[in-house]
């Protein structure tokens, strides 16, 4: 059962005894004028709100409400019982009934998706430790200032951006990220706020305020998406504005102009018949279903969304993510990992083991990004005792002594130098030839890694109806069509500067099918330009560039290129949704309007046209919830 | 000037109307509201006074919902 507020209560407490008093009224035997009275109060008990707002609402001349259409519908339906002395004044109030009963199963729909999305973006933290004279003091994180030292406690919630200074721990980023797995972090790491710190204590600087810190900002940017509102949304306000005016000159026009123009084609004057006809015309108008159960399908597919680890900052960018034909990659960072790695040891009469140790201890004392990746694949301490002599020849490579063996690690300008004949890679990336003691022990290839979803990314884009996938890259030519060809994108284009891109793009966008979109996915560095050319920019693992966010319409907050085509399903999912909706609320309400002018439809009819239809598309919206 | 306020309102349509009541309010420049989020967002035109403005907008928005809460 959904907990209700104040208001829900109240609402279905009268329901419930206009339901026991209508059920009473009809078994019980009375006499006319008691029945009467006995009706009309529990009319009033059920829509006495309607009836209010209805008069509120004409006393402001602003006459086209939901509440006037109800009030009309209802009192004329009692007055018409009134009036052919049926005495059967059930009609009204079970019209009435049905439309609370919808209103408050509506209202309660929404406090629930509300509920539901809030509890997913449970990251707002509530408090900050601050140490004071040895002692741990709560505060308010929006008083910790930049630069102060704050202490997070195993289980606590990270409530500011930093930077560790003393400890080490896991930490789960699942609400900021999507990601289960928890991340190890250690002294000099930076944090998010929004983690929860799962076993260590932290001591952590922070680098940012509350308002600027990682997740105040997810909340700032989830609220906001409403606001930007999507062409089905804005559609369907402009047709409710149209249709509840229209409907209710229909039936104005149905109440007068057939019973006259029948009396004076020879029939009699049957105004009754054709007001009631009218009165159903009223019923079926509410635009309700429509207008509550689009918004509710946006809202609650970005906030699926942001479940999984995907920021879309407004209704329109989820529609437009469903119909995205093109994507245009960047690779460094985005297809591949940005970091450069040993991908292979080739030629090499040793153990790689034992080469990498060569290799890493010679290149000990130098900084380079190869040697660093050198000494992250061989994963040792090094002991720097070992190595004596070490010369660095910049442009060539290292010289050095390792327990008396003279090696040799560089480029083959390096092997040229010292006349040590070298053989070339067939592989792409980084080549760092090896000699000891003037033999050549074969060379070590250093290249960017793919990411490990990056080729099942692509592919399933293709299968989500992405017809053209494109890699844009500074990179030069080899690297690009190795990549390339691994993933399968379908064309690649190499040694681009950044500017390069943002024409790229642009030409793609004018040459694009009609109605179709195209996205570009960056890592957000230096893509801000190209994120906002394209009709979708998507900016990935962005959580720590501003620019990105900025410039994003999606935010991805982990690096995995599968949320990629997550986020068209779940785009496509939602949009069917809303589509579904609006063809069914479309149809059951014309049709109804139709068989209600013909007289084939009744009040029952009416209600559901009106009510049913609208419980249905809230179901059917509520669905988007439901995915994982 | 842009400015967020929390509001309260039953039903999307009567947000809606709220939105285009606020919209038409002198000294508002432009007005959305989040029916899902229970926010209105407010640009205000250059030079009013944010406080009047909304005592305005709330005015107009209630002659369409009366039970409409605006928090300024």
């Amino acid at each position: 059962m959904i907990p209700m507020n104040k208001k829900q209560k109240k609402t279905l407490l009268r329901i419930i005894i206009t339901a026991i008093a209508l059920i009473a009224l009809n078994i019980i035997a009375m006499p006319d004028y008691v029945k009467f009275a006995a009706f009309l109060a529990t009319y009033l008990c059920i829509g006495h709100d309607i009836l209010k707002k209805a008069w509120h609402g004409i006393a402001n001349r602003k006459v086209f409400s939901e509440s006037f259409l109800m009030a009309v519908a209802t009192l004329g339906v009692f007055a018409l019982a009134f009036l052919e002395h049926s005495s059967d004044y059930n009609e009204a109030i079970t019209v009435m009934l049905f439309y609370q009963i919808g209103e408050l199963f509506q209202s309660c729909a929404v406090s629930k998706s509300r509920k539901s999305i809030s509890d997913i973006m449970d990251i707002r933290p509530d408090y900050a430790n601050i140490e004071t004279d040895g002692s741990l003091k709560k505060v308010d994180p929006e008083e910790v200032a930049v630069d102060s030292i704050i202490i997070i406690q195993p289980g606590e919630r990270i409530p500011l951006d930093g930077t560790i200074v003393e400890g080490s721990s896991s930490l789960n980023t699942s609400a900021i990220t999507g990601e289960s797995i928890p991340r190890d972090v250690d002294a000099g790491d930076d944090v998010l706020s929004g983690c929860i710190n799962l076993n260590g204590v932290l001591r952590v600087r922070t680098t940012k305020i509350f308002e600027e810190s990682t997740a105040s900002r997810i909340l700032e940017l989830v609220e906001n998406a409403g606001s930007l509102k999507s062409r089905s949304e804005k559609f369907i306000s402009r047709f409710a504005g149209i249709y509840t005016p229209v409907v209710c000159y229909l039936a104005l026009f149905l109440a007068i102009i057939p019973p006259v123009a029948g009396y004076i084609l020879g029939g009699s004057l049957d105004f009754l018949t054709w007001i009631y006809r009218a009165l159903i015309f009223l019923v079926i108008s509410c635009p309700c279903a429509l207008v509550i159960s689009i918004p509710l399908s946006f809202f609650a597919g970005i906030g699926g969304a942001s479940r999984n680890g995907i920021l879309v900052k407004g209704s329109n960018y989820l529609e437009s993510m469903s119909k995205v034909r093109t994507i245009v990659f960047d690779k460094t960072g985005t297809l591949t990992m940005g970091v450069f790695e040993v991908s292979g040891i080739h030629h090499s009469p040793m153990e790689d083991e034992r080469i990498l140790e060569y290799a890493a201890l010679a290149e000990c004392a130098s900084s380079h990004p190869i040697s660093q990746s050198l000494k992250n694949a061989y994963a040792k301490e090094i002991i720097r005792d070992r190595v004596k002599d070490i010369q660095e020849l910049s442009g060539y490579g290292v010289t050095a002594r390792v327990d008396n063996d003279v090696v040799a690690v560089g480029n083959s300008k390096l092997m040229k130098k010292l006349n040590i004949s070298y053989r070339e890679c067939h592989g792409t990336g980084t080549v760092v030839h090896i000699a000891i003691n003037g033999e050549y022990a074969g060379h070590i290839l250093i290249s960017d890694q793919l990411k490990p979803h990056s080729k099942e990314a692509i592919q399933s884009l293709k299968s989500r109806g992405v017809e053209k996938i494109i890699m844009l890259t500074g990179d030069i030519k080899k690297v690009a069509s190795d990549v390339a060809s691994t993933i399968g994108v379908d064309e690649y284009i190499s040694d681009l500067l950044p500017a390069d891109k943002v024409f790229w793009v642009e030409k793609l966008l004018a040459s694009k099918p009609k109605g179709s979109m195209v996205a570009f996915v960056g890592d957000g560095i230096n893509d801000a330009p190209v994120l906002t050319r394209a009709d979708i920019g998507i900016a990935m693992g962005a959580m720590g560039s501003d620019a990105a966010i900025e410039a994003a319409d999606i935010v991805l907050m982990n690096d995995d290129p599968l949320l990629i085509p997550k986020a068209i399903k779940i785009s496509q999912k939602c949009m069917s949704i809303v589509y579904q909706n609006i063809a069914f609320a479309l149809v059951v309400k014309f049709s109804c309007l139709l068989l209600g002018a013909l007289g084939l439809a009744n009040m029952w009819a009416a209600i559901f046209a009106d009510v049913g239809v609208m419980v249905l598309a809230v179901l059917n919206s509520i669905r988007m919830l439901a995915d994982n | 000037m842009k400015k967020k306020y929390d509001i309260e309102v039953d039903c999307a349509n009567c947000a809606n109307l709220m939105e285009e009541a606020a919209n038409k309010t002198p000294g508002i420049k432009s007005a959305t509201v989040n029916f899902m989020a229970l926010k209105m967002t407010v640009e205000f035109e250059e030079g009013s006074n944010p406080k009047a403005v909304m005592k305005d907008v709330l005015k107009e928005c209630r002659k369409f919902e009366p039970d409409c809460e605006i928090s300024f």
